[in-house]
């Protein structure tokens, strides 16, 4: 709890994915407004904290583990948060992120920038760009989850059930989700 | 000694980068780049699958701009049926394509760099984003949520879904638009009309307090480059290609998008996952253009809906030649969405927009095919290679915010030269300068996610580099680390 307004603080993140899951989380539109009266947002990619907190009561980690950063990033998370929610399929199975495990790292870039002029080399992971992992991984196959809530997007109504059960201690109910929403 | 200064993750954009910026031996500004750190090699993980299926997969390159990728893909599907779809198909995807640009363009407006405009450049980082915006001006940002809002529920009554709409394809779209789904945008549509109207007065009033931005945040001569109509006014859809400078004249014009290849290049370096695109007749580096609401509003000489012509005559008087400020990107934004709610209103006023045939139905005839759009930041191809059986064996992508990355480093540049004062090793930068390096980033809305079909947030950090290239000190917002 945050000590000042003494609200849950909720914490997004986001790893390999498309940004669908927190498109679908600013689909709650005026529901935003409720939600900011019901936590403090601590943390997310759509604010300027550039350091995941510490004492972070709900997380919500949208995408895969597809780098060194990510890796680096959902430890972090995992150790900061009192529960960590794998948010939309990314998180959960991998989904269209992990789809590139068909083929070598190798391949995956070579292929992107063959038809480019290669100027300065391929950035195959240097002081600045991370390193991509051999494997993109689930965000179970690295830290413990405490929730899952799949979709691609999980869809805002969803969403909003979700994290207002989390809030109010709880189970979140799973019933209404379906393959593909 | 020469240093660097790295900002880590840049905020408040849509995708995972840094900034690093290159200190003299006297702590001065020598350069900046911006890099993106994400990746996830579209062009690769579609091989062996149906291209019918690629509107549904490619549409997850992007969570915001998902409808674009869904009507790039589905253009090149187009072309390897060898159809024309049927005019309601088309006026179904340029309906989804307006609320697309529409929805957004408040995202990046509203959500995204108002918290700078409102709150302050300077305002403490721990409020400056949308809760703290909804805390200072409920009613502002009500209003950016509900233009959002309205975008989004275009999409998701033509489309189904509003992330990742599934309604279109190869051949055309898969169901018919309603009435019933007309009425239902027209009750909201006057109020999208007036949040955007205040939105524009609002940021044209504000415009001289922030002069200093506007004049030293990313304000250089470039190339632009968008789709034009036939009779040369703006065109989201269907169109050609006008390259123009910053004088104003046309460099190129009627460029079918379908033969891109041939004069448009794109470059790779090392230090970011982003390539760059250029115009090939002036080549790598000074062939550089933008693209985007800035570059469309500069490219086309009307936009012709009434409401965004008289604001589009208004902006085009900010300059002799073209508009080069980045800052404007966020008033050509706002005048985007004008013209893209005025557009939706006069597209359901189409009787062909309902019409039953909504498919045209072939099989495979050309082994490659290319699509195009205006997406929200600017132009997007979708290039495919099929086997006989509709296979992909190669797919190339060139994406809106790559072709403004040399922008994007110049804009930062500009920023860090004029603002950031000479840095004594091991001293924090002030919060709010870097801040403004992010905030020129932020004009230009880049969609990293997009730009290296991958996605996430950008990190700003200022890495201090010596004369060899070695780390000698790391700054981050909120944990200075020396590394050396």
């Amino acid at each position: 709890m945050d000590r000042v307004t003494a609200k849950p603080r909720l914490a997004t993140a986001w790893l390999g994915g498309c940004s669908g899951c927190h498109m679908s989380f600013l689909d709650l539109d005026e529901r935003l407004i409720e939600l900011a009266r019901l936590v403090d947002l601590c943390y997310s990619p759509i604010a300027d904290v550039k350091e995941f907190p510490e004492g972070v009561d709900i997380a919500l980690v949208e995408g895969a583990v597809a780098n060194e950063d990510h890796l680096r990033d959902l430890r972090l998370i995992r150790q900061r948060s009192k529960t960590l929610v794998a948010f939309g399929d990314c998180a959960v199975t991998g989904n269209v992120t992990a789809m590139r495990n068909l083929f070598t790292v190798e391949d995956v870039l070579q292929r992107a920038y063959k038809e480019a002029t290669v100027v300065s080399g391929l950035p195959t992971g240097n002081e600045i760009v991370p390193k991509l992992l051999n494997r993109v991984l689930r965000v179970q196959d690295v830290v413990k989850v405490d929730h899952f809530l799949p979709g691609c997007p999980p869809p805002a109504d969803a969403i909003y059930g979700f994290v207002t059960d989390l809030v109010a201690g709880r189970t979140p109910a799973a019933e209404g989700r379906k393959f593909g929403a | 000694m020469s240093r660097q200064i790295v900002i880590e993750p840049v905020t408040r954009i849509e995708g995972h980068a840094k900034i690093s910026i290159q200190l003299d031996h006297a702590g001065g500004v020598q350069s900046a780049k911006f890099h993106v750190t994400e990746f996830r090699g579209f062009e690769k993980l579609c091989e062996g699958r149906p291209f019918q299926e690629m509107p549904g997969l490619m549409s997850r390159i992007c969570g915001i701009c998902p409808a674009s990728h869904v009507l790039a893909s589905s253009k090149a599907g187009d072309m390897l049926l060898g159809v024309e779809v049927p005019p309601a198909a088309e006026k179904q995807r340029r309906l989804v394509n307006y609320a697309q640009v529409l929805q957004s363009h408040a995202l990046s407006f509203f959500h995204l760099s108002s918290p700078d405009l409102l709150l302050g450049m300077d305002s403490p980082p721990a409020k400056r984003n949308l809760f703290g915006l909804i805390e200072r001006d409920r009613d502002f940002a009500r209003r950016g949520i509900r233009l959002r809002q309205f975008g989004q529920h275009v999409i998701e009554l033509a489309g189904g879904k509003r992330i990742h709409p599934g309604w279109s394809g190869p051949g055309g779209v898969h169901r018919q638009f309603s009435t019933e789904q007309r009425d239902e945008i027209l009750r909201t549509l006057p109020e999208s009309v007036e949040s955007i109207s205040l939105a524009l007065d609002w940021l044209k009033g504000v415009l001289d307090s922030f002069s200093a931005e506007v004049r030293h945040m990313g304000n250089f001569p470039s190339l632009f480059l968008g789709t034009v109509s036939n009779e040369g006014g703006l065109e989201y859809y269907d169109g050609t290609l006008r390259i123009t400078d910053s004088s104003g004249n046309i460099v190129a014009d009627g460029l079918d998008p379908k033969s891109y290849f041939t004069y448009l290049g794109e470059a790779s370096e090392d230090y970011s996952f982003m390539k760059n695109a250029f115009y090939k007749p002036i080549g790598y580096r000074k062939g550089h253009y933008r693209v985007g609401p800035l570059a469309r509003l500069n490219v086309a000489n009307f936009a012709g809906t009434p409401r965004a012509d008289g604001e589009l005559q208004e902006f085009k008087q900010r300059a002799s030649g073209a508009v080069c400020e980045s800052f404007h990107y966020h008033l050509a934004r706002l005048i985007e969405m004008l013209h893209c709610v005025e557009r939706i209103e006069e597209l359901l006023g189409e009787p062909q927009l309902y019409e039953e045939n909504v498919q045209a139905k072939a099989s495979l005839n050309k082994r490659e095919g290319i699509g195009s759009c205006e997406a929200p930041r600017g132009t997007l191809f979708h290039h495919y290679f099929v086997d006989q059986n509709g296979l992909m064996t190669k797919a190339n992508l060139l994406i809106a915010t790559g072709q403004n990355h040399q922008a994007m480093n110049q804009a930062v540049e500009q920023t860090a030269r004029h603002f950031l004062k000479p840095v004594t090793a091991g001293a924090q930068p002030n919060e709010g300068i870097l801040n403004r390096l992010e905030a020129a980033i932020r004009c230009y809305d880049p969609c990293l996610s997009c730009s290296t079909h991958a996605m996430g947030q950008m990190p700003l950090i200022v890495e201090m580099i010596e004369p060899g290239g070695a780390v000698r000190a790391r700054i981050g917002r909120e944990s200075p680390c020396e590394l050396s």
